[in-house]
Order: C-alpha cells, then sequence, then structure tokens
C-alpha cells in the first residue's frame, strides 16, 4: 500500500481500537490515542527521511480512479510544502494528546467520542494537504470542519456552541465559495481535453480562462483561504473558537487547520490562476499588512489569554500572507517555514496558558501575578514560548520571519517596512502579559498553585527543544522547502530581484 | 582570511555555564557562582591566548575566521554561523571577558544572600556568550543574534528583582526601548541585502566600493538607529535610568562597561559605509554630540548615585559615538575611549556597590557623606575612576577624551567650533556632576541615619574594584603611547586610518589646556556649592525649572508618554472597540440579515438548522454564478 495512504489510514484504525475500547476504560482509551498519535508520528518522520529534497514533482503518489465520470481521483502525493506541514500536524497531534490529558473531561460527550474526533480530525489533516485531486482537497477541507465543530461545541468551555457555530458558518460560507470556483474550474477543463481534478492538469487551464473568469475563480478559493487563515477583516471568527475551546483544540486549529488557507493560497491560488495572482498581490498584500498591525495592536489590548494568543496569530498569518505574495523565494520559504514554526510556538503559548487557565480557574491576564515565583517551570515555558513568539533571534520564528521580511522588501519594500513596526508591537503584546502575569509580587489566588507535573513537562519540552534547535539550524526544513518554493516562483514567471546595486556599477 | 577552529570556545564556554545552571535549578544553589566565574575566566583565557597568536602573526594574516554551519540559505540570501576574530574584535573580547571576570567575582560576595544567585550567574553567563556574538558575528545577521540576544540577557538582569513592579516595568520599557533600535538594524540588512546582495561584513565592505551614496546613506542611518538604542543615546536614551533596577554588578557590566557601547561598536564595525555617507556620518556626529550633553546635564541632578552614573554613562557613550561619527580620524580614538570608558565606569559602579552594600542599599547620595573613613579602599579605587573620567592627566580618561575634543575641533569650519566647543562644555559639566558624587559620597560631612553601619566590603568585592582601578590609571597613557591603539586598529579601518588630520584648528596642546580648565571650572563649582556649603540630607524643593526639569531626565518620559504611549494606549481601546462593533457587528449584522433570523448565530437547534438551510440556498446561488460566469 503507497505509504502517503497508509499514513492517512492509522489514525483512522486507531480511532476504530478506541471505539472499541469500553466506556469506562478512560486510561485506556487515552493510551490507545497516544500510542496511535506517536505511530503516525514516527511513520512521518520516516518519510521525511525517504524524501527526495530535489526531486520537486510529487512524491510517494497515489492515484485512483473514484467518480470517474466526473474524473474524480483519490489522487495524493507530496512536495516539500505539504510535507512540512503534514510534519507539523503529525508532530503536534501527539502532544496535544499528552498535553491535554485530562481535557475530555467536563464535556458533552464521553472522552471515547473526544478522542476518536481527535483522530479522525488527524486523518483529514494528512488528507487535505495530501490531497493532489481538488475535488478530493474540497472533500477534505469541509469534512475537517465536524470534528473541529463538535471538539469547540462538545468540550469548550464559556460560550463554546456559540463560537462553535460562528465558526462553522464562516467556514462554510468560504467552502461555497470554493465550491463554486471548483465547479467552474471543472467545466472549463471538461471544455479543453477532458474533465478533470488533478491539479497538475489544472494548472494548464488558465491559458484557456478570460481575465474575468481567473479573477472570479481565485476569488472564490481565496476568500476561502483568508477565511480559513484567518486575514483581515475576515477574523472575528478566530478568536471567540479560540477563547472557547479546549488549550489542545485550539493548538491544532491555530496551529494546523488555519495552515490549510496559508497552504491553499500557494496550492491552488498561484498555481491554478497565476495571472489573477498578479492581478491581486497588492490589495492581498495591503491586507496582510494591516492583519499583520491590527492583530498585533489587538493583541497588545487583549485582556483574556487565549483572545491575546489569537490575535497574534491573526499578525502571524499576515506575515505568512505577505511571504507568500511577495514572490520571492525567501519570501516563500520564509512562508513555508514560517507555518511550521509558528505552530510550534503557538502550540507552546496555548498549552501553558491552557495550564494556567486549568489552574488558575480564570483566563483574565489580571487574575494572575508573580507566577514565575510560584510555577517556575511554567512561566519560563510561556516566556520561551513568548519570546518565539515575538521572533527572537535564535529561535525558529526569527529565521522565518526575517525571510519573509527581507524576502518581501526586495520586491515590495514599503510592505516590508510597515510590516517590521510588527517586531516592536510584538515586544508589547507579549512583555505586557509576561510582566501582568509572571512578574509582581504573586497576587491572592495565585499563591498556591501547582507547577508543571512529569505529564506536562514531557508535553512541553519537546515543543520547546524544537523551537530552539531549528532557531540555531533551520536546515533539515529549508532543505526540504526550498526545491519546492523556488519551483513556485520559477513556476509563476518569477525570479528573484537582483541586488540594485550591481558590481558593474 | 586565516581559517580557525577554536573561536567558537569563547562563546561555548560561557553558553554552556548558562544552560548548566538554567537546567539545574535549585541543584546549582552550591557551585553554581563558581561554575558561571571559571567558564567567564577560561573564556577570557581563550581570549589571551588568542591575543597572543594573534601578535604572534603578520599584520595582514591577524583576522581570522571560522565557519560553523550554513545557518540561513534561500537561494542567493546565504548566512553562515561564522565568526570573526580581528584586532578591534579581539578589543571587546578581552574587555568583554576581562571585565565580565572580575564582576562575576564580585557578584559571588554581592550576591551572596539572594536565594536565587544561581540564576543571576546563570544570566550573567547567557550575557557574556550573547555579547562575545555581537562582536565576533562575520556578518549583521549573526551580530543581530548576539544584538537581540545582549538585549535579552539585560531584560533579565534589570528585571531580576521583579517582584518588584517598578522593577519589571523598567525590564519591559528597555526591551521594547531596544526593539526599536533592533528595528533599525532590521531595515539595515534589508536594504544591505536588497542593493548589495551580501549582508556579510566582508561583503558588504566589498560591495559596497562600487554602490552608490544613497543605499549606503540608507543603511548607515537606519545602523544609526540602531545604535542609538542599544547605546542610550538621543533620541532612545530614556530606558537606561530605569535600567538602574537591576543589580549593580549588572549596570556595571552591562550598562557601562559593554553592551550600551555594542552601539558603538556597529558604527565603527561598518566604518566602510559612514566612510562613504557623509550624510549618516553627519547624523552619527550630531546624535553623539546632543547625547554626550543631555546625560551630562541629567548627571548634574541626580541624587541617586546609579543613576548619575547612567547619566553619565549616556554622556561618555556620546562621546565615543561623536569620536566614530569623525571617521578614520575618530574610530580608533572612540574604541580608545570605550576601552578606558569600560575600566573606570566599571570600576565605579562596582564602587557605588560597594557603598550601597555598606549603607543597607541606600541609593541616596544625600543620606551619604564622610565615607572616605569608613570605606577607604572604595573611596582610593572610586577616586582613581573618578580621575580618569573627568580626565585628570595622567589618567585613562584624559587620553581618551582629549583625542576626541581636539579630533572633533579638527573636523573643520563651524561644524569642528560646534562639535569641539560641545564636547569641551561637556568636559566641564562631567568635571562638574562627578565632583559632586565625589563629594556627597566620600567627602562631605555625614549625613547619614543611625541605622546605618558604613563599612568597607570584603576582598572578593574590593579585589576587582582595584584591577579596575589599575586600570583607569594605566590605560589611557599604555593606548596612546606611541599611537599604540591606533596602529594596532589601522588594518581594520583600511588604508587611510591611521591619516592624522592635515587642518589643526587648535595644537594638541592648547586642546589639553583647554580642557584642563574647563574641567578645573566644573571642579570648583562642585567644591564651592557641595564641600564648601553645607549639604541638606533631603533634595530641597524650591529649586529652579531648570533643575526640576533636570531631575526628570529632560522631561524623556514625558515626551515620551505624550506622543506615543497614550496616542498608542488610545489607538489600541478605539481598535479592540471597533473590532468588536464594526467588524464583528457587521458580520452578525450580514448573518442575521441573510439568514433572515434574529438569532442566527444564536444556538438553538432550530436557529441552527435554518442557518445551515439559508447557507446551502446561498451557496446553491453562488454555484450558479459560478456555472454562469465560466460559460460565458
Amino acid at each position: 500500500m503507497n505509504a502517503l495512504t497508509l499514513l492517512g489510514l492509522l489514525p483512522l484504525l486507531g480511532a476504530l481500537l478506541v471505539s472499541v475500547i469500553p466506556n469506562d476504560q478512560v486510561i485506556r482509551i487515552k493510551q490507545a490515542a497516544l500510542a496511535t498519535t506517536l505511530l503516525v508520528a514516527l511513520s512521518a518522520i520516516l518519510m521525511w527521511f525517504n524524501f527526495d529534497a530535489a526531486n520537486t514533482s510529487y512524491q510517494f503518489v497515489q492515484v485512483a480512479e473514484w467518480i470517474p465520470s466526473f474524473g474524480i481521483n483519490y489522487a495524493v502525493g507530496v512536495d516539500g510544502l505539504s510535507l512540512v506541514l503534514i510534519l507539523l500536524s503529525v508532530l503536534l497531534t501527539p502532544i496535544v494528546v499528552l498535553a491535554g490529558w485530562n481535557e475530555s473531561e467536563g464535556g458533552r460527550w464521553s472522552a471515547k467520542v473526544f478522542y476518536i474526533l481527535i483522530l479522525v480530525l488527524e486523518t483529514m489533516m494528512i488528507g487535505v494537504f495530501a490531497a493532489t485531486d481538488v475535488f478530493l482537497f474540497y472533500v477534505f477541507f469541509e469534512a475537517m470542519l465536524i470534528p473541529v465543530y463538535f471538539l469547540i461545541g462538545g468540550y469548550g468551555s464559556g460560550e463554546r456552541a456559540a463560537a462553535a457555530v460562528k465558526f462553522l458558518l464562516y467556514s462554510l460560507f468560504g467552502g461555497l465559495l470554493m465550491l463554486a470556483s471548483i465547479i467552474g474550474l471543472f467545466v472549463i477543463s471538461s471544455k479543453n481535453g477532458g474533465a478533470t481534478f488533478d491539479i497538475t492538469k489544472l494548472s494548464e487551464m488558465h491559458n484557456y480562462m478570460s481575465s474575468t473568469t481567473q479573477n472570479l475563480l481565485f476569488l472564490g478559493f481565496f476568500i476561502a483561504f483568508a477565511i480559513k487563515a484567518p486575514v483581515w477583516p475576515l477574523h472575528t471568527w478566530l478568536p471567540d473558537a479560540a477563547a472557547s475551546a479546549t488549550p489542545g483544540t485550539s493548538v491544532l486549529l491555530l496551529g494546523v487547520l488555519d495552515k490549510v488557507g496559508t497552504f491553499g493560497m500557494i496550492r491552488f491560488c498561484l498555481s491554478l490562476f497565476p495571472d489573477a495572482s498578479k492581478t491581486f498581490t497588492p490589495i492581498i498584500l495591503v491586507f496582510a499588512v494591516i492583519s499583520i498591525v491590527y492583530g498585533a495592536f489587538l493583541a497588545i489590548g487583549a485582556r483574556d489569554i487565549k483572545r491575546l494568543i489569537a490575535y497574534t496569530s491573526i499578525s502571524h498569518f499576515g506575515f505568512i500572507t505577505m511571504g507568500i505574495f511577495a514572490m520571492t523565494t525567501q519570501g516563500h520559504s520564509g512562508a513555508t517555514l514560517y507555518m511550521f514554526n509558528h505552530g510550534f510556538s503557538t502550540a507552546a503559548l496555548f498549552l501553558v496558558a491552557g495550564w494556567m487557565i486549568s489552574r488558575r480557574k480564570s483566563s483574565t491576564i489580571a487574575d494572575f501575578g508573580g507566577l514565575q515565583r510560584v510555577t517556575p517551570v511554567m512561566a519560563w515555558s510561556f516566556f520561551i514560548a513568548g519570546m518565539s513568539s515575538l521572533a527572537l533571534p535564535g529561535l525558529s520564528s526569527f529565521v522565518s520571519e526575517f525571510l519573509v521580511l527581507v524576502g518581501t522588501f526586495t520586491r515590495y519594500p514599503v510592505a516590508a517596512v510597515i510590516a517590521t513596526f510588527g517586531i516592536v508591537l510584538a515586544a508589547l503584546y507579549i512583555l505586557i502579559p509576561v510582566q501582568k502575569a509572571l512578574h509582581g509580587p504573586t497576587t491572592p489566588g495565585n499563591e498556591n498553585l501547582a507547577d508543571l507535573n512529569l505529564r506536562e513537562k514531557i508535553a512541553i519540552g519537546p515543543v520547546l527543544a524544537v523551537i530552539i534547535a531549528l532557531g540555531f539550524y533551520p536546515a533539515p526544513l529549508l532543505n526540504v522547502i526550498n526545491p519546492a518554493s523556488a519551483h513556485v516562483i520559477e513556476s509563476q514567471g518569477f525570479s528573484d530581484p537582483l541586488p540594485s546595486e550591481g558590481a558593474g556599477k | 582570511m586565516v581559517t580557525s577552529n577554536s573561536l567558537v570556545y569563547l562563546i561555548a564556554l560561557p553558553l554552556l555555564g548558562a544552560t548548566i545552571l538554567l537546567l539545574a535549578g535549585r541543584r546549582a544553589d552550591k557551585w553554581g557562582h563558581i561554575l558561571a566565574t571559571l567558564m567567564s575566566a577560561s573564556s577570557f583565557a581563550v581570549g589571551l591566548y588568542q591575543l597572543s597568536a594573534m601578535l604572534g602573526r603578520s599584520t595582514e594574516e591577524r583576522a581570522i575566521s571560522q565557519k560553523l554551519f550554513s545557518w540561513i540559505n534561500v537561494a542567493s540570501f546565504q548566512v553562515d554561523a561564522g565568526l570573526l576574530l580581528d584586532q578591534l574584535s579581539i578589543c571587546f573580547v578581552l574587555l568583554i571577558t576581562g571585565v565580565g571576570t572580575l564582576i562575576h567575582v564580585y557578584s559571588i560576595s554581592y550576591m551572596a544572600h539572594d536565594e536565587n544567585r544561581r540564576r543571576f550567574f546563570a544570566y550573567l553567563n547567557l550575557f557574556v556568550a550573547a555579547m562575545l556574538l555581537l562582536v565576533l558575528g562575520d556578518s549583521y545577521l549573526n551580530l543581530y543574534v548576539g544584538w537581540e540576544g545582549v538585549g535579552l540577557a539585560s531584560y533579565l538582569l534589570i528585571g531580576f528583582w521583579n517582584q518588584k513592579p517598578a522593577y519589571a516595568t523598567a525590564s519591559k520599557k528597555a526591551f521594547v526601548m531596544n526593539r526599536i533600535g533592533d528595528m533599525g538594524l532590521s531595515f539595515a540588512i534589508m536594504i544591505a541585502f536588497a542593493t548589495l546582495g551580501t549582508v556579510s561584513f566582508v561583503g558588504v565592505k566589498e560591495a559596497s566600493h562600487n554602490a552608490s551614496q544613497t543605499a549606503l546613506t540608507a543603511i548607515g542611518i537606519m545602523l544609526l538607529v540602531a545604535a542609538t538604542g542599544k547605546s542610550a543615546q538621543f533620541p532612545l536614551q530614556a530606558w537606561l535610568g530605569d535600567a538602574m533596577a537591576g543589580p549593580t554588578p549588572v549596570s556595571a557590566l552591562i550598562h557601562a562597561a559593554t553592551m550600551v557601547t555594542a552601539g558603538v561598536y556597529l558604527i565603527v564595525r561598518s566604518n566602510f559605509i559612514f566612510d562613504a555617507a557623509p550624510t549618516a556620518q553627519l547624523l552619527v556626529v550630531i546624535v553623539g554630540a546632543i547625547t554626550l550633553l543631555f546625560g551630562a546635564l541629567v548627571g548634574t541632578a541626580k541624587d541617586d548615585i546609579k543613576k548619575a552614573l547612567a547619566a553619565s554613562t549616556m554622556s561618555q557613550i556620546g562621546y565615543m559615538v561623536l569620536g566614530a561619527g569623525l571617521g578614520p580620524a575618530g574610530y580608533a580614538f572612540a574604541i580608545m575611549h570605550l576601552l578606558t570608558h569600560g575600566f573606570f565606569k566599571a570600576g565605579m559602579f562596582l564602587g557605588a556597590g560597594s557603598v550601597m552594600h555598606g549603607m543597607n542599599d541606600t541609593v541616596d547620595m544625600r543620606k551619604y557623606g564622610a565615607l572616605r573613613k569608613f570605606m577607604p579602599i572604595t573611596f582610593v579605587t572610586f577616586g582613581l575612576g573618578y580621575l580618569a573620567i573627568i580626565g585628570v592627566p595622567p589618567f585613562a580618561g584624559f587620553y581618551s577624551k582629549d583625542l576626541i575634543i581636539e579630533t572633533a575641533f579638527n573636523a573643520g569650519g563651524a561644524k569642528g567650533i560646534i562639535l569641539g566647543g560641545a564636547a569641551l562644555l561637556g568636559a566641564a559639566i562631567t568635571a562638574f556632576y562627578m565632583s559632586r558624587v565625589m563629594i556627597l559620597t566620600f567627602t562631605s560631612p555625614q549625613r547619614w541615619d543611625e541605622d546605618a553601619h558604613p563599612h568597607e566590603s570584603p576582598i572578593l568585592m574590593w579585589l576587582p574594584m582595584a584591577i579596575l582601578a589599575i586600570g583607569s590609571v594605566t590605560s589611557g597613557f599604555l593606548f596612546a603611547r606611541g599611537d599604540a591603539l591606533a596602529h594596532w586598529l589601522q588594518p581594520v579601518f583600511g588604508e587611510h586610518g591611521a591619516e592624522h588630520s592635515e587642518e589643526h584648528l587648535f595644537s594638541p596642546i592648547v586642546v589639553s589646556a583647554m580642557a584642563l580648565v574647563a574641567v578645573a571650572i566644573g571642579v570648583a563649582i562642585a567644591v564651592i556649592k557641595y564641600q564648601l556649603s553645607e549639604v541638606a540630607a533631603t533634595a530641597p524643593e524650591n529649586v529652579s525649572i531648570f533643575t526640576r526639569i533636570a531631575r526628570k531626565d529632560l522631561l524623556q518620559d514625558s515626551f515620551n508618554e505624550a506622543v506615543f504611549m497614550r496616542p498608542g494606549q488610545a489607538l489600541t481601546r478605539v481598535l479592540v472597540k471597533g473590532d468588536d462593533v464594526v467588524i464583528d457587528g457587521a458580520v452578525r449584522g450580514i448573518g442575521r440579515t441573510a439568514l433572515g433570523a434574529g438569532s442566527a448565530l444564536r444556538t438553538s437547534q432550530t436557529g441552527f438548522a435554518r442557518s445551515y438551510a439559508a447557507l446551502i440556498l446561498i451557496g446553491a446561488i453562488a454555484l450558479i454564478a459560478g456555472i454562469w460566469v465560466v460559460t460565458q
């Protein structure tokens, strides 16, 4: 069997296993879920080792007919971009399971349902990044909403039901626009050489479209992805969802699912509609820069720690979007690496914030105070995660953020300059909560909080280790990403700007 | 360039120390301070070895490099993790590890009663490692890592006692203001890559020969912005005074001798850019001249001994920046003043710590007096530093500061007169406020309360002070004799490095005489005001508007709060409100209208089902529209 398909099926098998464990053996259910996700992670790492970085075409490819009358196939394969995102997904899932060991308690349904949802979601995350058939991608894209909807609505806190519906409606709206565009593509392909949903074949179709058609079809995809990412002003579902979801769900939501948006921009918007991409680049850059600054200001003004992290993500997604549309190799590689790094730093922030909240029974920043002296390990973990979020050199986010900035600067200096102001705002949105929650005298209600236990340390340790290791040595990921980035830039007819002060001057 | 494989140990040793201490936690309580001190001392030993090896090579082969690994490598953006040790960086290596080790030793005793002493030493080691990376990195991006690394260490150390809210705020303020400067460094690197296609020192130097002045000026100005942040120069100076919240050894090492001089290093390291960008260079001298007067004026009004010394540091770095902005004639003198300042200012800060140690941590000089009798060693070592900073011959500051004043006068025309005049005026004010510190602390009648029991500090504290005092006495003479330091550094600055300016507005001897007169006036006023008159034990309230403004640091905080902070906070509030009311409000409104259900986003099952049905309707319309579009 194809390795990629097998990887995608593993979590489903795990879900099956979990479903046959009796409801009252909660610990067995958790162990089975953890073992499955660890096995998936190991398999994906093996795949990474067997991936030929120099080869820019899809690898681990499998194609099987699915609905032949519409030219729909089950078609999967990975390139550098999707490999990195699959790695991100499957590395974060076991951490989420371990970190949120007790998250399933207090939910509307049983622990068993919780872990089945998580495992099903993992299959879909792998599928959405692996699909090379546009229809298959769409199926995963929409189907992913279901487990997330139930995870937020069933196991979250606060106004979880309202947040879940808001998330669903936003996503469905975007999904329907995308569906319209996909049908449009189908019609065009059937008129020009036979109906297909194959991404590689569809990327030739722009030659047969009028510019209006291309622009409209582009927008269908782009708006769906801009909601997912989210790009200002389509972002307001995210803070609500993140504030209501369990920390683990938030990690998967912000760390992985939102990446489907930025992944889709590269995979579909750019490669299917190159001319429309060029047309819309200036306006998209404007929205990206607004996201960077706007998200940062809202994070500075946030009183709730989960909403704060959600707003920082809006700012970070602005950086990623900007890097994608800057159309330079540095911008692209930076954006892809940023997707991975943001996943880890947001995971660290959300997990530690989740532990803080579950101990203090409050998510209001002002309720914390002086944690550094009560719970040093928890405080340090939060601090390092925060430093990663503000892109401190030496930590992984710096590499990706700087690549995005320098890659954007060579083509769009104004956008890069405004975005750079984000690094000052980032210092504020991290250091303000650090000061309020960790520093100062220990305020009432915080004196007896327990520090991280062994399980929590084991969960957060690898996340922080990855953040530090990739900061000093990003080559293992960049080596995989670079050929894919260069390929996209080249196939779009771009080349990196040369130094303006050539040696001949 | 000669390659080496031993440079990395300079950084690796203190980094290892910091890592071990941070991971070991309380288990390191017993031995953490010893390990950290040994790591710093070992790094100093490696530095000495590198110096002797460098002396053994011919002038052309003195600079050596080490490539560690390929760090960021994306298409034409290629940055190695690489180190470069040349005549300039070895000066810094020895300053950082030498003074650093002395301050480690001092802190063993100074921090002995702090329950988190091992964490303090972890941060100190982290600082030393980051600062060494800053001066050893072979590209602007490697320098950037060290640059923000020292910022992090500085943040952690200023906030070492962050259980006090004011100290926590001070550390945050320092980090944020530094980040504004760091933004300048980011811009400089981006411009360098976009215009020259490289960010390594060697590459940029090479490419700068063929680059336009516009590009180099832009890079130069952005580097200056970076320097003003890190080196507390106008207009990004406001964080340094508050940074005195950190334990005093930190103030000595980071906020006097090393980190705050990084801006000077950056400008001098980028000499090839500034030499070709006169506008940027002019801005450098303007910033230097303004700051040297700004700091000196603030220094006259401070009663807190550490804040007076901090103002003085700002002012002295202003001299260095001024020197660095004077181009090839001034680079070596800027570095010379940086090194001598490293001795005498670190020594005086340690002296201040020794005084605080004996005075129940009081920092108010109006509560001191007559400590000469009780703390003789501190008095003598501090006094030697004092003589050095005000520029009395033959102490260190006399040589280094005089050379900067002289070079400033020689800048030519009105520029020379203004800059030289400012530097001369600064020397007079320096003499005044430093004499004030000296008199209030050591020689005026005692004003302390009964419960203070001033005593001399233990040997672990006074020995480092004594060693630094020797440096305050001798270093200037040694560096200036036969232009030793200038010749040593000359290969870094290229062929025109050691050229002496042709036009002399005043001969060196006249400049020295003028400077000595200025110093004498400053000292005399201080003696009349503080030694011969009675000093109030509490600061008088009924003072002139000028004194009041100087006490408030020339209104720097009021300005920043009015112009940046409060508008920023107001904007944040508006955006937070707007996000809810306008953007999310619009979304909710559209939702309600489109779905025709008053509670579309509410959660009843029926409401949800209706919403879903409506969405499917919209979807169907979108589908038809999509098909219609493509069939056109």
